[in-house]
């Protein structure tokens, strides 16, 4: 007993990241609103941008950025020794950055399509879509 | 400049993408000569790349001269070279048969439309030249954005189908994002080469194996493999039709490249085959992709959804092909890319001209087609040939290295869904020829019966269509020379 | 066996493939007709040329190009080759001259269309005799199976869709379903697909592996009219009747029993045959064959469904000799291929002159025709003469080496079956012939004017009917060359 919570407790993150994931696709599958659906995608993108940034956390770091690089503590070169450990991984924040543009595309893509529908359909409601489109 | 060539590549379209969206505002006419232009440079670029690989062997283009791991590397060897060569050539005839659709069905969205198509375009050629496992999944999206786009532009049901494809697609590509990030958790890098390298001593570990089968999921969402094939069927159907003659040939065969170089660069085929036990249960999945597609294609009276279920199950042939296990299997599977691109080129393209000239796809709309078309319908006839399997075209010759395949490892139920396949594809394509041969019946012996007047799509767009037809003869006599000197290195030895 | 290489195989194959855009694009129909008998006169000649060096031993090798790693399109010029390619290029400048009186006198649409997809059909025809190796036969095979069909549907109404449907479900259908897998299972056993003397599936499978590849082979082949893969063949009688003379008694029908024949020797192997017993199966096939399509005959009213079943039967005597065994029964059945094709488009021509000169299709109709049509009513007697096996038939001489084949291999049964199945033939022809001649005048349902078809279609046949005859007194060289492929 004892071990499974220190499991769960120790990949608390992913845990997270998974229910996230699956509260998203369950919007996308369940939902009839097209909205909702969208909105399904975007917490399920997220989820795994979330995870990402999650990969690059260690204990007790501190964000990225060298402070006083080019102050007096730098040798002639200008380089600083630094302790990795000290820094949060700063390579899955770039990757990610490049995700979120990309998520955020897709949304306006979808948007874009959501409003085509609309003004196709008149409603915004799977159901009502699929009927119309069978009676035609 | 030949060493630029990798970013020649990627960066002609590009830019030409961007001068398009101006040019656009200032004189329509000006986009198709410039997209000419841009897609031209790629399809040079491409062939001189293969040309290079096969004097060389691998090229490496490290991006802004960083080195990798930490830099992007784009990594041309014998698959990609010929994926490159096939993607930017049917992009290119394919945009020079449809200048006069795209400005028949878009007169005022000329700018955006030829945007997008070279964008797109840009995307894929990316996907293939890559070596770095996020840039890829960043060029999937665009690839991926812009189709939706493109798609997005048909009639009536097109906007509908494509937010489908959206969903669809963006759990897809969310899915291999995934897959990568447990790759890079386990690895450290995101650089194909390099993770290869380092996975082997990771082989029994389960994150690596949910790496894989999440990577594989997210590709077969994105390349419609039963039973994640829902979205293609709609989405192409109602596209208009240089968007559909675009992305029908290209998109899926470039997911297959991107399996099969996951497959054989990344997680090595040792793994693949020897370590992990899945080859049988998708070999299987494969099969019943072929039945189910060819069975569906039956059902359909509309002549580009009949195509689009073709489609699907010539996909179940190349996943197929590639998880048989052996090297005749994977020589199908990659000759079928090359292949099944020009004839799902060929076929998409007669569907983009009899809407040109009838304004219809159904197959009510194909009557007498062979005597007011002739020469569309002759090439209809030669992709007909080639998706059947008949010799000499180049269809007959992927599937008798997949059917030799099956064979040899023993998967006789692979090799029967295929020769049932080419046994509904021969009842499918007939059906359509029979109706444009006979229909309206002529009376009695046809003897007073006059001739109906040619009325032949215009000769911008006949000719690559008959180029492309007449290449599916010349690809199949070539197929031995495309094996031996490209396909052979391009699968690793460990093969058998 | 001395090889030597020629192009001239290739330049057989290829002749009426060039004149194919020359006929297209030809403006007069008598140049177009013209055109067609160069390129008819062109193919036999060169066919002929080769004659001299296979009397001697020698085979002729080509290859033009290496499609596959392993199997290259190759032609090889042999003794069975060479008869198969003498008989379909003789006959098809014969055959051209009786479609010009045919195609005219009914005045026929599309004609273009028809001689070209005649030439490319023959130059298919040839590919297959020519063959060296599986994959140039199965290649041509298809190639032959396409290019008749719209030979096949030429009348492009609703009888010719359902027919071209059968045609094609039987036939592509066949030969995907079967005869493809087959290929490849044995490339895969035995690494090769060349046709050798031996055959080259000896010693790679089991016996039922063998059995089952056999059967696979002849079902697949289906061009050959096998039963239960028959029913192709009178549906395809809707064709044009010349059309039914050359493709379906002498070209796309032997085009399957040559594959079928090819396969038995070259891939197989007499011995491999032999000692697995597998002979029979194929002997009791065929001889199923024989005896049923004889018996459907019977039944037949129309005259093209009539010999069309005749044709079946006829097919399987071929086979039927091959899978004996014996050399005298192979002989016999590969004779049989030379001088069937005479004697059977004699009769599809007569079928035709009538259905021109009177209109009539049933047989019911012709009686007294005798006297209205005599040259044309006796040349269908010599031709019926010559496929029942009598003389002064050519016919004669393959039959009698069967009936000596069968002897030979100690196989009552097939005996019983040959000589009752000759029985049958001598049944359904003869009382069309008699009443032809031999009528009342009240049955008479002509009057006995003399109204022959037009020149065109009547010259055509008399000259096959005298090239029966002439086969029973000089069956050289077939007779030579059937015997050189035994040794």
């Amino acid at each position: 007993m004892p071990d499974i919570i220190s499991i769960i407790a120790a990949k608390y993150n992913y845990w997270m990241f998974i229910i996230l994931m699956m509260i998203g696709l369950y919007a996308m599958i369940a939902k009839n609103n097209l909205v909702k659906k969208v909105v399904g995608m975007s917490i399920f993108q997220t989820a795994i941008i979330l995870f990402y940034v999650s990969i690059g956390a260690k204990k007790g770091a501190t964000i990225p950025i060298l402070e006083h690089a080019h102050s007096e503590h730098a040798n002639a070169a200008g380089s600083h020794i630094i302790q990795s450990a000290d820094y949060v991984n700063p390579l899955p924040h770039v990757l990610m950055l490049t995700a979120i543009v990309v998520c955020v595309a897709t949304l306006g893509v979808a948007f874009a399509l959501l409003i085509r529908v609309y003004k196709r359909y008149h409603t915004l409601e799977e159901d009502e879509i699929l009927a119309q489109i069978r009676e035609k | 400049m030949n060493q630029q060539l990798p970013a020649i590549l990627i960066i002609a379209p590009l830019l030409s993408a961007l001068i398009i969206n101006i040019s656009g505002w200032v004189n329509k006419k000006l986009c198709f000569p410039i997209a000419v232009a841009g897609l031209g440079l790629a399809s040079w670029a491409s062939v001189n790349l293969l040309l290079r690989v096969l004097d060389e062997g691998v090229v490496l283009y490290r991006l802004g001269g960083w080195d990798p791991p930490m830099g992007i590397a784009y990594y041309v060897d014998h698959l990609n070279g010929l994926v490159l060569t096939v993607v930017s050539i049917v992009a290119l005839l394919n945009l020079i048969a449809n200048k006069k659709t795209i400005e028949q069905d878009f007169p005022e969205k000329t700018g955006p439309f030829y945007t997008l198509y070279v964008l797109m375009v840009t995307g894929l050629l990316g996907i293939v030249a890559t070596g770095d496992a996020f840039n890829l999944y960043v060029l999937l999206e665009i690839a991926a954005l812009t189709g939706y786009g493109l798609l997005a532009m048909g009639e009536d049901r097109a906007p509908l189908a494509t937010l489908n494809y959206l969903y669809m697609g963006t759990i897809g590509a969310c899915f291999y994002l995934l897959g990568v990030g447990y790759l890079y958790i386990v690895t450290g890098s995101l650089n194909m080469v390099d993770i290869a390298g380092i996975l082997p001593a990771l082989y029994q570990s389960k994150a690596v194996l949910a790496a894989f089968m999440i990577c594989m999921i997210g590709v077969w969402l994105k390349m419609a493999f039963f039973p994640l094939h829902a979205w293609l069927p709609n989405a192409y159907t109602y596209a208009p039709s240089a968007a559909s003659s675009l992305i029908a040939p290209l998109v899926t065969k470039v997911m297959i490249y991107v399996m099969i170089r996951l497959i054989l660069t990344v997680f090595t085929p040792e793994y693949v085959f020897s370590t992990l036990t899945v080859s049988e249960p998708i070999v299987w999945l494969a099969t019943i992709a072929i039945v189910m597609g060819s069975i569906f294609a039956l059902s359909e009276r509309n002549l580009k959804k009949m195509l689009t279920y073709v489609i699907i199950a010539e996909v179940g042939y190349m996943v197929g092909g590639a998880w048989l296990g052996n090297r005749t299997g994977m020589t199908g599977a990659i000759l079928h890319i090359v292949n099944d691109s020009l004839m799902t080129l060929c076929v998409f393209l007669v569907a983009g001209n009899i809407v040109y000239k009838v304004k219809g796809y159904a197959f009510k709309d194909l009557k007498g087609l062979f005597r007011t078309m002739p020469f569309t319908m002759g090439a209809f006839v030669i992709g007909a040939l080639s998706i059947i399997g008949v010799p000499p075209t180049c269809g007959f010759f992927s599937k008798w290295y997949l059917i030799s395949g099956a064979i040899q490892a023993g998967h006789y139920g692979f090799m029967v869904a295929l020769l049932f396949s080419s046994l509904v594809n021969v009842v499918l394509f007939f059906r359509v020829i029979e109706i444009a041969y006979y229909e309206p019946f002529a009376e009695g012996h046809g003897h007073n019966v006059l001739p109906e007047p040619m009325a032949e799509a215009p000769l911008m767009m006949l000719v690559p269509l008959l180029i492309v037809a007449a290449s599916l003869i010349v690809v199949g006599v070539y197929t031995g020379d495309i094996v031996n000197y490209i396909i052979q290195f391009a699968i690793p030895k460990e093969i058998v | 066996m001395e090889t030597i290489t020629s192009i001239k195989p290739f330049l057989a194959v290829l002749i009426s493939l060039a004149v194919t855009p020359v006929l297209v694009s030809s403006r007069a129909p008598n140049v177009r007709e013209a055109w067609t008998f160069v390129a008819a006169a062109a193919k036999f000649l060169i066919v002929l040329s080769m004659l001299p060096t296979i009397l001697q031993g020698t085979e002729i090798v080509y290859t033009v190009a290496e499609f596959l790693p392993g199997a290259a399109i190759k032609f090889r010029v042999d003794a069975l080759g060479m008869l198969f390619a003498l008989v379909s290029s003789f006959l098809w400048i014969i055959t051209s001259a009786y479609s010009i009186g045919y195609m005219r006198g009914l005045k026929e649409h599309s004609q273009t269309r028809y001689f070209c997809f005649f030439a490319l059909a023959l130059s298919a025809t040839i590919g297959v005799a020519f063959s060296a190796n599986l994959l140039t036969l199965y290649l041509f095979y298809e190639l032959l199976s396409l290019s008749t069909y719209p030979l096949v549907t030429h009348h492009q109404d609703k009888e010719a869709r359902s027919s071209g449907r059968k045609y094609l479900l039987y036939i592509v259908g066949g030969s995907i379903a079967f005869a493809l897998p087959a290929m490849l299972i044995s490339y895969n056993l035995a690494g090769t697909l060349e046709f050798s003397k031996y055959g080259f599936l000896a010693g790679t499978g089991s016996r039922t592996i063998m059995a089952v590849l056999l059967l696979m082979f002849i079902f697949g082949f289906t061009k050959s009219a096998i039963m239960p893969f028959h029913s192709w063949l009178p549906a395809a009688m809707v064709a044009p009747t010349p059309v039914s003379a050359l493709l379906h008694a002498v070209a796309v029908v032997k085009v399957g029993v040559f594959s079928i024949v090819r396969v038995l020797i070259g891939v197989f192997g007499v011995n491999l045959l032999l000692d697995l017993h597998l002979g029979t199966i194929v002997c009791y096939i065929a001889a199923f064959t024989v005896i049923t399509a004889s018996l459907m005959a019977l039944s037949q009213d129309g005259l093209k469904r009539r010999l069309a079943f005749s044709t079946i039967g006829q097919l399987s005597y071929i086979i039927l000799g091959v899978a004996l065994l014996s050399p005298k029964g192979m002989i016999g059945g590969m004779t049989h291929i030379a001088m069937h094709a005479f004697g059977k488009v004699t009769l599809f021509f007569c079928a035709g002159a009538i259905f021109v000169a009177t209109g009539k299709k049933n047989i019911s109709e012709m009686v007294g025709i005798g006297k209205r049509m005599p040259v044309t009513m006796t040349a269908f007697f010599i031709g019926s003469l010559s496929v029942i096996g009598l003389p002064p038939g050519g016919g004669f001489i393959s039959k009698w080496y069967l009936v000596l084949g069968t002897l030979q291999a100690d196989n009552w049964p097939m005996l019983v079956v040959l000589l009752g199945s000759s029985l049958l033939n001598a049944a359904y022809f003869l009382p069309i012939v008699y009443r032809a001649f031999f009528c009342t005048p009240e049955e008479n349902m002509f009057d006995n004017r003399v109204e022959e078809a037009p020149i065109w279609c009547v010259v055509p046949l008399v000259l096959t009917s005298l090239g029966s005859i002439g086969l029973f007194f000089y069956p050289q060289p077939f007779l030579r060359l059937a015997g050189m492929m035994i040794n």
